[in-house]
């Protein structure tokens, strides 16, 4: 008896096998049959839709609908080589195009139908885990896809909350590494509270083979992967995806949500948005809500939803605030908000000044006084301090050896017109020279610009001058200097 | 019936040609002289002994193919059953005996595009047969110089930078690709192979859980178990066999046959 019941089970299910390889073997009944099933798993009452996905920084609309449905989903799988950074090229894995992957939208107690494509380009076999599913895989078991594929599956989405997804063929630590993520927003059944602005903001690490910013296409790096040592931390895929024109933009007043969800495949983001305090965190995407959070962690393969009211204009910055990770690793974005600024809640910078530690009164610090000009009290003295004097002012021009420069700059060695009248020389030193004079025979028009010297310093190098290269020697003091500026005035 | 089935699939493959053994060595083989070798999934006590085989130098071209369908009309295009091969068969060619407008640039190129079931046919009709997953990956294991590279990091880094670049629009000659120790070419580098026992892995689609299986084979949530986890192209390819079916054509997925000694 129980052995003849088995061998009609055993039958009925062999009929089964063999219809269904029927059916698979040819394409237009391949048709027929996801139809039926499609009817198996919608009550004739439950409309059907078109999920609308939408590429990151967007989202779809808000569902407005009261009631669950068959919703539809088609999700295709490309690889291709995409901007990672400027002049750094990689090779993404990507659900719908680009990194992250399409955001999905649906209700609480939907049901979901699945359709995975991996586009006949691909190189590699791909499926999808959704943390949306309850069930094997989170859909990995049912979608895993050649290239050239399609695998359908369905869920119902039982809870409500943010999900990840991501593909999870081996090694699947590298499909995610490339790109392999999205999220899956399930909405309460009474919906989310309305708000002016949604964006999908994604973080992911990356493993190139060459550092932070080398250019190229640049291959993936598994020792870095392992080491869990990231090349690259981004939001949206690239360095820069949010920020410049890619900006997220709102205005002064409006309530902004971001859906934040972390890729990994190996950091958690410590996610953070200078200058606004989280009015509402649903802390890891779940149903509890915090409030008043300056950083909410973001597991590896988790989510935030995360809300603030743009008080007051001006640029705020998205980063992961294990820092290092944004500023040298590319994990910045940019939030501008419009609008009128409200001084009371932040008033803009409204003094700037030198700050004096010891008051206004003590403009130096003790030590502070530049050490006293040297003074000379000899003949010595002064040729020695106006060996440096004339080495900084004068020999550019007039030259080392006092030679001058034919037809430029007059001699000063064995010059007629220097020793024919040092206080007028000295009048020039003081106060430039403009106009044509002859030195030695020489007619020179040129410019001798004033000299910004003191008259010690215009003694000391005369002195140097008239006991240099053939000159008549003597020695020029500060007070001969006084009278002979008076006196040659030009 | 599933019998009876089963015994109808054996005979539309199988009667397909008869051919004699040769026993020189056949032009455009090389020996691939055997020995042991650890697969990605094994642990150093499990070594995988292959025997002496002969292996194509190069992957079946389109022309190589295009004289296939000639001589066989079964497998032509519009005439191949669709439990054979799936609709994409043969996809960029223009008709049953045309390779296209292209075809200058594809002929000498592996073909892709053909089904497990058709591959199998044709090296039947030459008197050989597909590599087995074993023989295939140890004939891959070699480098320019070495017949075994498994601690070659550079020797990877070529599979790595292959399996990451997307295709390019039409595949390079079969003679230009990276040519190895035996004297292989393109093993590495320009298309994914069928083998034999493509889906003998036990790699489910949800490849996490494979490591849980009680199993040998497994491809599964990366490394744990795995000889060297460095080696993770080793892995794409185990993942790349199990997510075929027989009947599936795959716009990358060319073949090159095998004969035992």
């Amino acid at each position: 008896m129980k052995t003849s019941t088995i061998t009609k089970v055993v039958q009925l299910l062999a009929i089964g096998i063999y219809s269904i390889g029927i059916l698979s073997s040819c394409s237009s009944q391949t048709t027929q049959a996801e139809a039926a099933q499609t009817k198996e798993t919608a009550p004739a009452e439950m409309p059907t839709i078109m999920a609308e996905l939408t590429d990151a920084p967007n989202v779809p609309a808000p569902i407005t609908r009261k009631h669950a449905a068959k919703v539809v989903v088609k999700l295709e799988v490309t690889e291709v080589v995409k901007k990672m950074a400027d002049g750094v090229d990689y090779t993404f894995w990507t659900f719908g195009g680009s990194v992250p992957g399409k955001f999905i939208r649906i209700r609480q107690n939907d049901e979901v139908e699945f359709h995975l494509m991996n586009h006949p380009d691909s190189k590699n076999p791909h499926n999808i885990d959704l943390h949306a599913v309850s069930g094997p895989g989170g859909g990995a078991a049912s979608t895993f896809t050649a290239p050239g594929q399609e695998t359908v599956f369905s869920f119902k989405a039982l809870n409500p909350g943010l999900y990840v997804y991501h593909c999870a063929t081996a090694p699947v630590g590298m499909h995610i590494a490339n790109g392999m993520y999205g999220l899956i927003l399930v909405e309460p059944e009474e919906g989310l509270p309305k708000v002016d602005k949604e964006y999908y903001v994604m973080q992911g690490d990356f493993y190139t083979k060459g550092d932070f910013g080398v250019p190229g296409l640049q291959p993936f790096d598994m020792q870095k992967a392992l080491d869990e040592n990231p090349s690259y931390v981004v939001f949206n895929g690239s360095v820069g995806a949010l920020t410049g024109d890619n900006a997220l933009t709102a205005k002064v007043g409006e309530n902004v949500r971001l859906f934040v969800g972390n890729g990994g495949p190996n950091l958690i983001s410590s996610f953070h948005v200078i200058g606004e305090i989280f009015d509402k965190v649903y802390a890891e995407g779940g149903s509890t809500i915090n409030e008043n959070i300056q950083t909410t962690l973001v597991p590896a393969g988790g989510a935030a939803i995360t809300e603030f009211k743009a008080d007051v204009p001006g640029n705020y910055v998205l980063v992961d605030h294990s820092i290092f990770r944004a500023f040298n690793k590319g994990a910045l974005g940019m939030l501008k908000v419009e609008g009128n600024e409200d001084k009371k809640i932040y008033s803009g910078q409204i003094v700037q000044k030198i700050y004096q530690p010891e008051g206004s009164t003590v403009q130096e610090m003790p030590k502070s006084k530049a050490p006293a000009v040297a003074l000379a009290s000899n003949k010595d003295m002064r040729l020695e301090l106006g060996k440096t004097l004339y080495a900084q002012n004068c020999q550019a021009c007039h030259q080392a050896e006092g030679q001058g420069i034919k037809g430029a700059f007059p001699p000063l060695a064995k010059s007629d017109y220097l020793n024919a009248d040092v206080n007028r020389a000295i009048g020039v030193v003081a106060h430039g020279l403009e106009g044509q004079i002859k030195v030695n025979g020489e007619l020179y028009n040129s410019t001798m610009p004033k000299l910004k010297l003191s008259d010690e310093e215009i003694a000391n190098v005369m002195t140097y001058v008239m006991n240099k290269w053939g000159n008549k020697g003597g020695e020029i003091t500060p007070a001969q200097v006084g009278k002979a500026k008076a006196n040659y005035k030009h | 019936m599933i019998f009876h089935r089963l015994f109808l699939l054996i005979l539309l493959v199988g009667v397909c040609c008869n051919v004699q053994a040769q026993k020189s060595l056949p032009k455009n083989m090389v020996n691939v002289k055997g020995g042991t070798f650890v697969p990605l999934y094994g642990s150093d006590s499990i070594p995988v002994k292959v025997k002496t085989f002969l292996m194509d130098v190069y992957p079946v071209t389109n022309a190589e193919y295009l004289a296939f369908v000639n001589k066989y009309p079964k497998w032509r295009k519009s005439a191949v059953k669709k439990l054979f091969a799936d609709e994409n068969y043969l996809k960029k060619w223009d008709g049953d005996l045309s390779l296209g407008p292209n075809a200058a640039k594809i002929q000498n190129s592996p073909v892709v595009n053909v089904s497990w079931f058709s591959a199998k046919a044709y090296c039947e009709c030459q008197g050989k047969r597909l590599a087995t997953v074993e023989e295939w990956e140890y004939a891959a294991l070699a480098s320019e110089t070495k017949a075994n590279a498994a601690n070659d990091a550079k020797f990877y880094q070529r599979s790595i930078e292959w399996y990451s670049k997307p295709n390019p629009a039409y595949l390079p000659p079969v003679k230009e690709s990276f040519r190895n120790y035996y004297g292989l070419h393109g093993m590495i580098g320009l298309v994914w192979e069928w083998t034999q026992n493509f889906n003998s892995a036990m790699v489910v689609g949800e490849s996490r859980a494979d490591v849980t299986m009680d199993r040998q084979l497994f491809c599964g949530s990366g490394s744990d178990g795995a000889k060297d986890v460095k080696n993770y192209v080793a892995f794409m390819r185990y993942a790349f066999r199990s997510s075929l079916k027989a009947n599936y054509t795959v716009a990358n997925l060319g073949f090159r046959c095998a004969k035992s000694i």
